[in-house]
């Protein structure tokens, strides 16, 4: 049992594997992607009720709210890799927390920009201070910190291994970060009402949400693994595998 | 240190290292002004940008003098471990038998010396200058003494991983920044409480919380960012 | 259907404007995660096969 564990956890040490298994969860999450980010787009924009207090502004949630799940958790993850990076040696996990800042960077500013759209005809501002609404920028910053210390490090297992560092640092904050900027929150201006929390959402309003949520991890999942590839072939040009498989690619 | 067979313990390691470091800043006294001066200036900045009316500089006083503060030791980061990098004292560091995180430590302690406590000592008279509430002025030191040791303790891991890079210093900022944004806002939130006439005890405690959390974590963080810059 | 009419989906209650604005945006974030890295592989292979051919012509 433990030795077939081991012998699972040590396949991720390869990228050669990785890359090609890789190509086979990209199929499975690219058919799931297609069908559940259209599907929940319509049934979102054209099928579901309007709300009673938003009106049909409401429909921003499809966007705003997936894209701010998948900000947030996507920062977990590259933690979660820096520590398998820094702890196990893994070239796969740089790898991976290389290829998903600027994803994660790219639904951060999503949430953000949709939330600020959102804002406009439901408290009559492009922006409020709101606690939501400034830790995700906050978050913005701190995927903007990773993608700038990958780039300034010219070597490309010191970048992983700093970078990892400042993930781990940085997810043991994000806590923090949303407590206080919650109290400060309370402190400033006391019961605006929020976006996203409303008594019991019906059925047919969140289910296109879940399937949203759903399309856009599979998406993630997606676009993350195409990432990948391209670092692992860049960074393993010199091996006889890649060599083979640029000669193939070329060839065809 | 008569004897020099028998390894130095970890108290004495942790003081020769304060020691060396602030005997270093005092050698280049321009350096360690650098930031006091950039703090005076940026708080004077502010009623001139914004408004010199009394009543509005005394509700935003806190926060100024907590913005420039922030602003001043990142000011000063930058050198925190370049001299060191730079001439290789760095890697024997590292090579010592003791712990590098308790040098490491201990080069905080000598940077928060060196910078926080000064601007804390300034603080008062900047606060005056913004018609900060006069009962008010010792929770705002108060809260400085609390909060400036974490500004070193996070901005510490934030020099360690870029010492070894030439854009060090912008570098810097974009990475240690959103890591301030808890300390700044009970920094300034307790002094506000504190002006709302609101119990103010408990925030504190929180500030004290986050000095702990950092105080523990920020030395390996800052220790292992090191060895990172150092083998490359 | 919760709407009667094309132009009142595009209408959306007056809305419309800021619903399109931010579908447009999660539509311009998604493409952009597929495009990007897309353009970057087939300049990555590119690069790697013509790096490839003159290696051999050195042998």
């Amino acid at each position: 049992m433990w030795s077939s564990f081991k012998r699972w956890f040590h396949q991720w040490g390869s990228p050669k594997w990785f890359y090609e298994r890789s190509l086979v969860w990209s199929r499975w999450l690219g058919v799931i992607a297609l069908v559940c980010i259209p599907a929940g787009i319509l049934w979102g924009l054209l099928f579901a009720p309007e709300d009673y207090q938003q009106g049909n502004s409401f429909r921003i949630i499809y966007l705003h709210v997936p894209a701010a799940v998948l900000a947030q958790s996507c920062y977990v993850l590259m933690a979660a890799a820096g520590f398998v990076g820094l702890v196990w040696k893994m070239k796969v996990a740089d790898v991976v927390l290389k290829s998903a800042a600027p994803i994660g960077a790219s639904f951060c500013f999503l949430a953000l920009f949709t939330g600020a759209v959102w804002g406009k005809p439901t408290w009559g501002t492009w922006w409020v201070w709101d606690a939501r609404l400034t830790s995700m920028l906050i978050l913005l910053f701190l995927y903007f910190g990773v993608i700038a210390l990958e780039s300034a490090i010219q070597d490309a297992i010191t970048a992983g291994k700093a970078a990892a560092v400042l993930c781990i640092v940085g997810v043991v904050n994000i806590p923090i970060i949303k407590y206080s900027v919650e109290w400060w929150n309370t402190l400033h201006q006391p019961a605006t009402f929020k976006l996203t929390e409303k008594p019991a959402m019906p059925m047919e309003m969140w289910l296109p949400l879940l399937i949203m949520i759903i399309g856009i991890y599979a998406f993630f999942g997606y676009a993350l693994f195409l990432r990948s590839r391209n670092e692992i072939i860049e960074r393993e040009r010199r091996t006889l595998w890649v060599r083979e498989l640029v000669e193939r690619e070329s060839a065809a | 240190m008569s004897d020099r067979s028998q390894p130095l313990n970890l108290w004495q390691v942790f003081f020769a290292v304060v020691k060396r470091d602030l005997l270093l800043a005092f050698r280049r006294r321009q350096d360690l002004a650098n930031p006091l001066i950039f703090f005076v200036i940026v708080i004077s900045l502010f009623p001139l940008g914004v408004s010199p009316e009394p009543a509005f500089l005394a509700t935003s006083a806190a926060g100024v003098v907590w913005v420039a503060a922030l602003l001043a030791t990142l000011l000063s980061l930058d050198a925190m471990f370049r001299a060191d990098y730079e001439d290789g004292a760095l890697e024997q560091m590292i090579l010592t038998p003791q712990p590098l995180f308790l040098l490491v430590l201990g080069k905080i302690l000598a940077h928060w010396l060196v910078t926080g406590l000064p601007l804390i000592l300034l603080s008062p008279v900047l606060a005056i200058m913004l018609h900060l509430d006069e009962s008010l002025l010792a929770i705002l030191v108060l809260t400085l003494l609390v909060g400036t040791p974490v500004l070193s303790l996070i901005g510490a891991i934030g020099a360690a991983l870029t010492v070894g890079l030439r854009v060090g210093g912008v570098l810097i900022s974009l990475l240690i920044l959103p890591l301030y944004i808890p300390v700044l806002i009970f920094g300034t939130g307790t002094v506000q409480a504190a002006a709302a006439g609101s119990e103010y005890a408990g925030f504190l405690a929180i500030q004290g919380a986050i000095l702990m959390l950092a105080l523990a974590l920020a030395p390996f963080a800052a220790a292992a960012g090191l060895k990172i810059s150092a083998s490359n | 259907m919760s709407f009667s009419s094309l132009n009142d989906v595009i209408h959306m209650g007056g809305h419309g404007l800021y619903v399109w604005l931010s579908y447009g945006a999660g539509v311009a974030i998604l493409s952009y995660n597929l495009v990007a890295p897309k353009m970057k592989q087939n300049a990555l292979m590119k690069r790697l096969s013509q790096q490839l051919k003159r290696e051999k012509l050195a042998k």
